[in-house]
């Protein structure tokens, strides 16, 4: 096993000026590991290696002349619900079959503009419809953790589950990710990766596959603050294809990251005290509480009255915007078709074989809620909840910069465990929903082990537009609570005994 | 709400799924439990709150109208299922 696949993002770009190593040797080591590792964890649903290569030589070229770009020749993964150019492109489900895009999505455009290597393209949640990789029509991501002294397959969270355990196992240096409702945040939490979904508009969502197209943002899955810092900073930026990315400057993130947070004012909402939350959650909370207390931050107790509400108003908002998104696959432009005897039966066999059942299942509750005569009282209802959920932010940032919760109301769960019961599964996002109906930008940054032995993360909260408050206060809380890494790299080398895993070449049925 | 068989299959027709009699009978209790949860939304007074359109007041971008894409036919049937010519090809619509 390579020891350039355990660098962070930034030590392997001061190791390539200095140039201690070439960016093929970097891009190798990765897609060295990967082969060794994708059939046990099978975080790549297409691993990239000609084409890393030959951006690697070009980055080499640059390096060699010292024309380097920010993310010169640094190998990342491509969650699968990005666009790539004549590259597949499936958002792990069966209904995009073979689909092959004849453009780049503006966020992946950004990276590789700025000299990046893509590696592959990352596993999903099916349509990033999930809590725990599950859902995906290529078989789940298994977590590179595990419990203490267990061998249970445990989940990396959704729906960036791809992205958190490559980042986690050192298949790339960071990933993109996309979160809607926590689906960078949560597997960032679950596998000691920090994970940010910027403000919405920060991001361009121009190429990646929609879900729910007023919640959606893009953001990164990295080893440390710092290295999320540097990927934000490459991939935001305004973008006259999304009308709703916003046109305003994108600060040095990286820049801004050694200025303390002395006088920072923390936000501590009594409202995510929640019924059932596990002490281990609790003591956590308590422990980044006193260490941003350490740091020179004051602490507030603040009111988000209508915290509870997110999650039910997410689940109206989400999948009306979804089974509005989807209604574009019916087997007529891309993607599978199965036939049938005559064009709606052709669309309803394609949309019936193609989609999986929880994708099924919110396309179905989306049409319902959206149906004649229930319009005002399920999404309209649910977009004025949206509303009060922003004005308790607005007034509590008066009295705060920033807020601090959890990140998941438990630790890292084993495969099965909760797909049985949809609302359990739901609940997963508890914590971050809130912040994707407010549109605001929110980080998770680890900050212990549970008695298990596994990651758990506390999240970040911050005001419009504010990402570098997050990445000063969440390094605040790196630097106090230290980075977690998995120790052995049990799944690597040993694929053989792996095979068990499901991993499979193409989206398959079970 | 109370969401029965009849309704499921509304809803899927609409929706252009085909469902099975077997998914018919355990969506109808899927989506009952779901739309029963979401109904604690009831509980809160939303009357004179206007609903959220977007999270920072940004006037709506406009763009010069001119053609700014196209010749691009190929890239677009490119991945279509059945193509002929530049037409996409679907199962007779109009007899």
């Amino acid at each position: 096993m390579s020891e350039l696949t355990r660098l962070t993002l930034a030590e392997a770009r001061d190791g390539l000026k200095a140039k201690t190593f070439s960016a093929t040797e970097l891009t190798k080591a990765h897609l060295e590991t990967i082969e060794a590792s994708n059939e046990a964890l099978n975080a790549y649903v297409l691993v990239t290696p000609e084409h890393a290569l030959a951006q690697a030589k070009e980055a080499d070229a640059r390096l060699a002349k010292g024309e380097a770009r920010p993310l010169e020749g640094l190998p990342l993964g491509n969650k699968d619900l990005f666009c790539t150019d004549g590259i597949r492109t499936t958002a792990c489900s069966k209904i995009l079959d073979d689909f092959k895009p004849t453009y780049e999505s503006t966020v992946g455009a950004n990276l590789w503009s700025a000299g990046a290597v893509m590696l592959g393209k990352l596993n999903n949640d099916e349509f990033a419809m999930g809590s725990s990789n599950e859902t995906s029509a290529f078989g789940p991501v298994v977590s590179p953790w595990r419990r203490n002294g267990k061998t249970d397959k445990l989940v990396p969270g959704g729906s960036s589950g791809g992205s958190s355990a490559a980042v986690a196992a050192g298949l790339c240096l960071a990933a993109t990710a996309t979160d809607t409702g926590g689906s960078i945040r949560q597997p960032a939490a679950l596998t000691g990766t920090v994970g940010i979904k910027p403000t919405y508009g920060r991001c361009s969502r121009w190429g990646i596959v929609a879900f729910a197209s007023s919640l959606d943002q893009a953001g990164p899955i990295a080893k440390t603050v710092r290295d999320a810092a540097i990927m934000l900073g490459a991939m935001a930026g305004h973008d006259p294809k999304d009308t709703t990315s916003v046109n305003a400057p994108v600060p040095d993130y990286e820049a801004a990251l050694g200025k303390g947070i002395k006088g920072l004012r923390v936000g501590v909402p009594k409202e995510y005290r929640v019924e059932g939350m596990s002490k281990e959650i609790d003591d956590l909370w308590t422990k980044g509480i006193e260490w941003l207390k350490a740091a020179g931050a004051t602490i507030h107790e603040i009111s988000l009255p209508h915290t509870k509400y997110a999650l039910p108003a997410y689940y109206i908002v989400a999948p009306a915007e979804a089974s509005s998104n989807l209604a574009r696959y019916d087997g007529v432009r891309y993607g599978l078709r199965v036939p049938g005897k005559d064009v709606i039966d052709t669309y309803e066999n394609t949309r019936a074989a193609g989609f999986g059942k929880e994708v099924r299942r919110r396309i179905l509750i989306g049409t319902y809620v959206l149906s004649a005569g229930y319009y005002d009282a399920y999404y309209l209802k649910a977009q004025k909840v949206r509303t009060l959920i922003k004005r308790d932010f607005d007034e509590a940032w008066s009295k705060v910069d920033v807020v601090l919760t959890p990140t998941t109301p438990s630790p890292a769960f084993a495969f099965g465990e909760k797909t049985g019961d949809p609302l359990a599964m739901y609940l997963e996002d508890i914590f971050t929903v809130t912040v994707n109906m407010a549109g605001l930008p929110g980080l998770s940054v680890p900050a212990g082990l549970s008695s298990e032995g596994t990651p758990l993360g506390l999240q970040l909260i911050g005001k419009p537009f504010d990402e570098t408050t997050l990445f000063q206060t969440a390094q605040a809380i790196e630097d106090a609570a230290g980075r977690f890494t998995v120790g052995e790299r049990w799944w690597a080398g040993d694929a053989k005994k792996a095979a068990a895993a499901p991993a499979k070449k193409k989206p398959g049925g079970k | 709400m109370q969401v029965d068989e009849k309704t499921v299959r509304r809803i899927a027709r609409l929706a252009r799924i085909k469902i099975t009699d077997e998914e018919a009978k355990s969506l109808e209790g899927e989506l009952s439990g779901i739309l029963n949860w979401v109904e604690q939304l009831d509980e809160i007074d939303t009357t004179s709150v206007e609903p959220m359109t977007r999270v920072v007041a940004q006037e709506l971008k406009k763009r010069e109208d001119r053609v700014t894409d196209g010749e691009i036919a190929d890239a677009i049937v490119k991945n279509a299922p059945v193509v002929d010519d530049h037409y996409f090809v679907v199962p007779k619509v109009v007899e």
